[in-house]
């Protein structure tokens, strides 16, 4: 019975709309104010278009990417938090790299708007001290550099847990038994966090897949991907809600295999077998 | 003494030296964890350091181990000194309070760590490992995971991981402290095996004075950074040096007091409570006349009587203020006249025990107790 508002909620947001998108997308060309047609799979076989698929590799590629990015960049930072900062600063330091996501996303793509346009902060800064300018903006690199941005924080705070969580001893046990410093890292820090790194990644990579903003004000036309398809499916001039539904649910697909691999293999402590 | 003849190092010369500190101190942030500690370890040795809780031990064996650099002095492990040496370097192995025993590997794999480490041939590492197992029972547990071990199983684990690389020293902190009573004593005994065969030099850190007497060949008491005194096992029982190891290693009788008068056979000393008491000195006794003293007697070394005796000198009237059946034993808590409350442990000889609050008269020989400088 305890359940019932929940369950209510749930269906209401989530099942319902889903189910909604389901139905358009079994009906191939829907436009808005038009009646549903026959079933068929049509918008399923369009996403197999060359240029549709070109668009979904785009996507995993950014998502891949700035995932990697995000693991390397967040790794050493959650490490240096968790493991050698002394533990006054530990709370200061992961709220002052927490802190941007209290603004919104779509300021923060602004921001680097500002930054890597033409004539913006970036090139003023390369030019003034005599180096090339760099066209970065409207590229994919922005792009990247736009998600990484986005996205850190949330892997720094999953690693940060995870490490922080690391038995110290087993450090120095690999130590005492002969392990050098690289050694103790692969062999005992990286295992013993696997489930956190796992979570950060899965965690960077769903939410990049689907990010809408970011290539949308960053990245121009060279990086359409099937967040902005989708958009243009549905608000822009293509307006073929069928399609953009079958993109939608594949996205869905993606987004939700992903969180099922997160809970079976995310969350499992390592001494669990 | 016998730490006398071991510590001078030109009667050391055919005794090898395993572990050496010399002066060591270490400062965390302010505070003096260990204040400057010699100690001599020969190879084979069992050695323990005890002591109280925060006294430092844990903090020497740190040291050893390389967890941490000292702040003063000097540390040296087979003659070579260990300064800078990092913990994966030196030639010790350690036995963690809690085992640290990794949890994402198999039994296997977290003995045969320290020998993939070395990058050894695969049919020795096989070999080691198997042999390890065997020598702490475990040949059959090699595929489990350590949580599926109970704590017993996973001592023996941390010990053969520490045994299988072979090193000089062998480094246990509180090995036996999360056990309970049952598989400490039976954990103690494969302990001292083990020992005996391999041959090993142990330092072993505990707060257990059961535990160390048992199993050491000398011990070092702790306390507050120093240490007090090293000696055998019974040095250290029946001639502490200090009031702290007379107190800390088992129960003893304490009464502050000074010498009143002293020859080489006997200490006259009269206690704060006025008692007059007669002590024979220890061989290294220099106190002099009106020198403050604390006199130690052990409840097992007084004798009780119901009725007065003339020709005993350390003979005291009181109250019998308590009495505990302990099956072999009998422990009375006796209130003398004088105020002083002493604890008495007597084997049981089966009469009948004395009513409560009876007066009874408790005394005990000179050489039956210790004077020692306050």
């Amino acid at each position: 019975m305890l359940l019932v508002p929940a369950g209510a909620w749930l269906l209401l947001l989530l099942v319902a709309p889903s189910l909604m998108i389901l139905e358009f997308s079994l009906h191939p060309g829907l436009r808005p104010g038009q009646a549903f047609g026959a079933y068929g799979l049509g918008n399923y076989l369009q996403i197999f278009q060359p240029i549709y698929l070109q668009v979904i590799g785009r996507s995993l590629y950014f998502a891949i990417s700035s995932t990697l990015t995000c693991l390397l960049l967040g790794f050493p930072v959650a490490y240096w938090i968790a493991v050698m900062a002394p533990k006054r600063w530990q709370n200061l330091l992961l709220v002052g790299f927490v802190l941007p996501l209290w603004t919104s996303s779509l300021l923060r793509s602004y921001a680097w708007i500002t930054i890597l346009r033409p004539t913006g902060v970036l090139n003023t800064l390369l030019s003034t001290i005599g180096l090339p300018t760099l066209d970065l903006l409207n590229q994919q690199s922005a792009v990247l550099i736009g998600l990484s941005y986005n996205f850190l924080p949330y892997m720094v705070l999953i690693l940060y847990a995870s490490l922080e969580k690391l038995d110290k001893r087993l450090l120095e046990a690999a130590a005492d038994l002969g392990a050098n410093p690289q050694q103790v890292f692969w062999k005992v820090t990286v295992p013993q966090t696997l489930p956190g790194i796992a979570a950060g990644c899965l965690l960077v990579f769903i939410t990049s897949l689907g990010d809408f903003v970011v290539p949308e004000l960053l990245g121009g036309a060279s990086s359409m991907t099937a967040a902005r398809l989708i958009y243009n499916q549905f608000l822009g001039a293509t307006r073929n809600w069928g399609f953009g539904s079958s993109l939608s649910m594949l996205l869905i697909l993606a987004v939700s295999v992903s969180i099922a691999l997160l809970i079976k293999y995310g969350d499992q402590e390592p001494e669990r077998y | 003494m016998s730490q006398t003849v071991i510590q001078d190092p030109s009667a050391a010369i055919d005794i090898k030296v395993d572990v050496e500190l010399r002066n060591v101190f270490k400062v965390f942030n302010g505070d003096t964890a260990v204040r400057g500690i010699d100690i001599s370890i020969c190879q084979g040795e069992f050695f323990s350091i005890l002591g109280p809780s925060g006294c430092g031990k844990t903090t020497t064996l740190r040291l050893i181990a390389g967890f941490e650099e000292p702040t003063g002095g000097e540390i040296l492990i087979r003659g070579k000194s260990v300064a800078h040496v990092p913990p994966y370097l030196r030639p010790v192995n350690t036995v963690f309070q809690s085992y640290a025993l990794f949890n994402h590997m198999t039994v296997l794999d977290n003995i045969a760590f320290g020998l993939r480490i070395k990058r050894l041939g695969k049919a020795e590492i096989q070999q080691r490992v198997s042999e390890a197992l065997r020598l702490v029972k475990m040949e059959s547990f090699a595929r489990r995971f350590p949580s599926q071990l109970s704590g017993g199983q996973q001592q023996r684990v941390a010990l053969a991981r520490a045994l299988v690389n072979r090193p000089a020293v062998v480094l246990l902190d509180e090995p036996l402290g999360a056990l309970d009573l049952k598989l400490r004593k039976e954990m103690q005994v494969e302990l001292s095996n083990l020992h005996q065969t391999l041959g090993v030099t142990f330092i072993m850190v505990t707060h257990d004075q059961e535990e160390a007497l048992s199993l050491s060949d000398r011990i070092a008491v702790m306390h507050e950074g120093r240490i007090e005194q090293i000696g055998t096992p019974s040095d250290i029982y029946e001639n502490p040096q200090t009031p702290f190891v007379a107190d800390f290693i088992g129960d003893t009788n304490l009464f502050q007091g000074y010498v009143e008068a002293s020859d080489p056979a006997a200490l006259q000393i009269t206690t704060d409570k006025g008692l007059k008491m007669v002590v024979q000195p220890q061989e290294t006794w220099n106190g002099a006349t009106s020198q403050p003293v604390v006199v130690s007697v052990r409840p097992e070394k007084i004798q009780v009587s119901l009725n007065e005796l003339d020709n005993q000198p350390n003979c005291y009237s009181g109250r019998l203020k308590h009495v505990m059946y302990l099956g072999t034993h009998v422990h009375y808590l006796v209130e003398l006249s004088s105020g002083d409350c002493l604890t008495v442990l007597q084997p049981n000889r089966a009469e009948s025990l004395p009513a409560l609050h009876t007066p009874i008269h408790v005394y005990w020989s000179a050489t039956d107790c210790l004077a020692l400088t306050a």
